[in-house]
């Protein structure tokens, strides 16, 4: 069991808000680690801090025990940290296959190469597809992104994720907007990715949560109150009366 | 357009006439429309050089001019010293000199400025490059010995070797053919895998940045790139007009370059080209009847903005029945 994200001590504020307020969490190697809380708990701070769009006041951030606290969003990802965003973030632009085709380029390092066209790289454009294919979108490959329903483009940030080849991947609100059957198709996606990804959850659906999570941390007001398995959380007072006892 | 080397019908019918209707008029004696083709031809080169930056990075530059006028002034520069003496150490007439040399101060200039403008967004980067061109611009003015604002006459034209830039019809084709390498180059630099991050980041930085690429580097590259091209416009429009002054760099002359690149449709191979040629023919056609011809043709690149998305490449594309993405076409 070795940690692959260590966060410890980390804290941020806001003004007069303590958005993160000393929260230590790990992130264990194969795991599929949940975070819930209420709306304004600072889970999605909580992920800015992680992918590098908000500097902590406090604390320290590890990957694989080297310190990303103050490391530049860009650099994280090649380190191997990718993330999903709550409010899709895809190039509309262009194709579905071009935004996938992207996330795989990256990880060849620079792509200061300027000769070759990127449609004409095979390596590239067949792991695009076959990513593609594992979220079930091969077919809509050369359609143009904008014209995507709200279901797939949520696909689509997973198929870039998975792409991205990246160890750790920072899921914030896939299941956001989706309705039950689309849903119901991301948590099979996302249950059949946790045996070969580590992934840190941000969600709001409990039944994914639960369905998906290994252990779950529970954020409220930005403290951590209880970290363990779905059963231990289910169980636990304190949990039920600040965030369950609610719903 | 799907593979490299194979150019959009648009873009063959445009060359095609470029190369075909100014020989025509040559020799029938009009020389007139030469020299108008030649005009359009270099400020197309300049619109190509602005739609890599501004088409397909996002980034909307409005002190391209600066660079017509940096090139224009590496070659009026030396030949001024080459024929009154001083300055040894550039003086000089030969083209092999002075074309190299603007593409190079172009680069830098753009390297230096780039590397500033870049750290902003939005309407900022607008301003930055705006006021960087105005510094140029002012720098030229204030200096005597090259004219100051009454502009610097360029006795003898860059030479070449085989080609003699003071046979027009020579020229032009030097032009046209310039024009073809400059759209050539930017179209393999969009296809490519470095023209995809540019492109990805214009549509969202924000997760080209998450995917880890540092977008700031590669802009910086597309402007540097861009800025060199259009000295290269710059040194070729000396040659054209064998006459450089400030005004070249104004302000209202960035401006007219990005109405060319919207106006013929921004992040299109043959946009630039339609837009600087509408440009040309609008300006000619209008100041025949007015001086005020601004007025009408403000008027209509504010039609084509409302109403015609894409410019007039975009209503090729629809009459051609065909949607395209960025990098097509």
């Amino acid at each position: 069991m070795t940690a692959i994200l260590t966060i410890s001590g980390l804290e941020k504020r806001f003004g007069g808000v303590l958005a993160t307020d000393h929260v230590d969490l790990d992130v264990v190697k194969g795991e599929c680690h949940a975070i819930i809380g209420p709306n304004g708990a600072g889970k999605s701070t909580l992920i800015a801090q992680l992918s590098g769009t908000v500097v902590p006041d406090r604390g320290s951030i590890r990957l694989n025990g080297r310190d990303i606290t103050r490391e530049a969003a860009y650099k994280r990802a090649r380190l191997g940290v990718t993330r999903s965003f709550q409010i899709t973030s895809l190039v509309m632009p262009m194709s579905v296959i071009d935004n996938v085709a992207l996330a795989v380029q990256a990880r060849e390092g620079h792509s200061f190469k300027l000769v070759r066209p990127a449609r004409s790289i095979s390596r590239i454009r067949q792991e695009a597809l076959a990513r593609l294919a594992e979220v079930g979108l091969a077919e809509r490959a050369d359609a143009p992104t904008v014209i995507l329903s709200h279901g797939e483009h949520r696909l689509m940030e997973i198929a870039i994720a998975l792409a991205s080849g990246a160890e750790l991947m920072l899921l914030d609100e896939p299941m956001a907007g989706l309705g039950p059957t689309e849903s119901a198709r991301m948590v099979e996606l996302l249950s059949r990715l946790k045996s070969t990804r580590t992934i840190l959850l941000v969600e709001h659906d409990m039944d994914a949560v639960f369905a998906l999570a290994d252990r779950i941390s529970v954020l409220v007001y930005g403290r951590i109150i209880a970290t363990g398995t779905p059963d231990e959380i289910r169980g636990n007072a304190e949990v039920r009366h600040a965030y369950l006892g609610e719903e | 357009m799907t593979g490299f080397g194979k150019p959009g019908l648009p873009v063959v019918v445009v060359v095609a006439l470029l190369a075909v209707l100014p020989t025509w008029f040559h020799f029938n004696g009009d020389a007139f429309y030469l020299d108008l083709a030649t005009r359009l031809v270099i400020l197309g080169i300049a619109a190509v050089s602005l739609n890599l930056i501004l088409g397909y990075g996002g980034l909307v530059s409005f002190g391209h001019a600066a660079y017509l006028g940096i090139g224009a002034y590496c070659v009026g520069i030396p030949a001024h010293h080459a024929l009154y003496g001083g300055l040894d150490a550039i003086a000089t007439n030969s083209g092999w000199f002075q074309i190299p040399l603007a593409v190079a101060v172009s680069a830098l200039f753009a390297l230096v400025t780039g590397a500033i403008c870049l750290r902003t967004k939005g309407v900022h980067f607008i301003m930055i490059t705006m006021a960087f061109a105005q510094m140029v611009y002012y720098f030229f003015v204030s200096i005597d010995e090259y004219g100051a604002d009454d502009g610097l006459v360029i006795d003898t034209r860059s030479e070449l070797g085989l080609i003699d830039f003071d046979n027009p019809l020579q020229l032009y084709f030097f032009c046209l053919g310039s024009l073809v390498v400059a759209m050539a180059l930017v179209h393999m630099i969009v296809n490519s895998r470095f023209g995809m991050v540019l492109q990805g980041a214009k549509g969202n930085n924000d997760r080209m940045v998450s995917l880890g690429y540092n977008t700031y580097l590669y802009r910086l590259v597309a402007y540097v790139i861009s800025g060199a091209m259009c000295g290269f416009a710059g040194a070729l429009l000396g040659n054209f007009t064998t006459f450089i002054s400030p005004e070249m760099m104004d302000w209202s002359h960035s401006g007219e370059l990005m109405f060319m690149v919207i106006l013929g449709g921004a992040s299109t191979a043959v946009g630039p080209i339609l837009g600087s040629a509408a440009f040309i023919i609008i300006e000619e056609v209008l100041s025949r009847f007015t001086i005020y011809w601004h007025l009408p043709f403000g008027l209509m690149l504010l039609a084509v903005v409302l109403f015609a998305r894409g410019g007039f490449s975009g209503i090729i594309d629809r009459l051609r029945g065909r949607k395209l993405l960025p990098g097509e076409g």
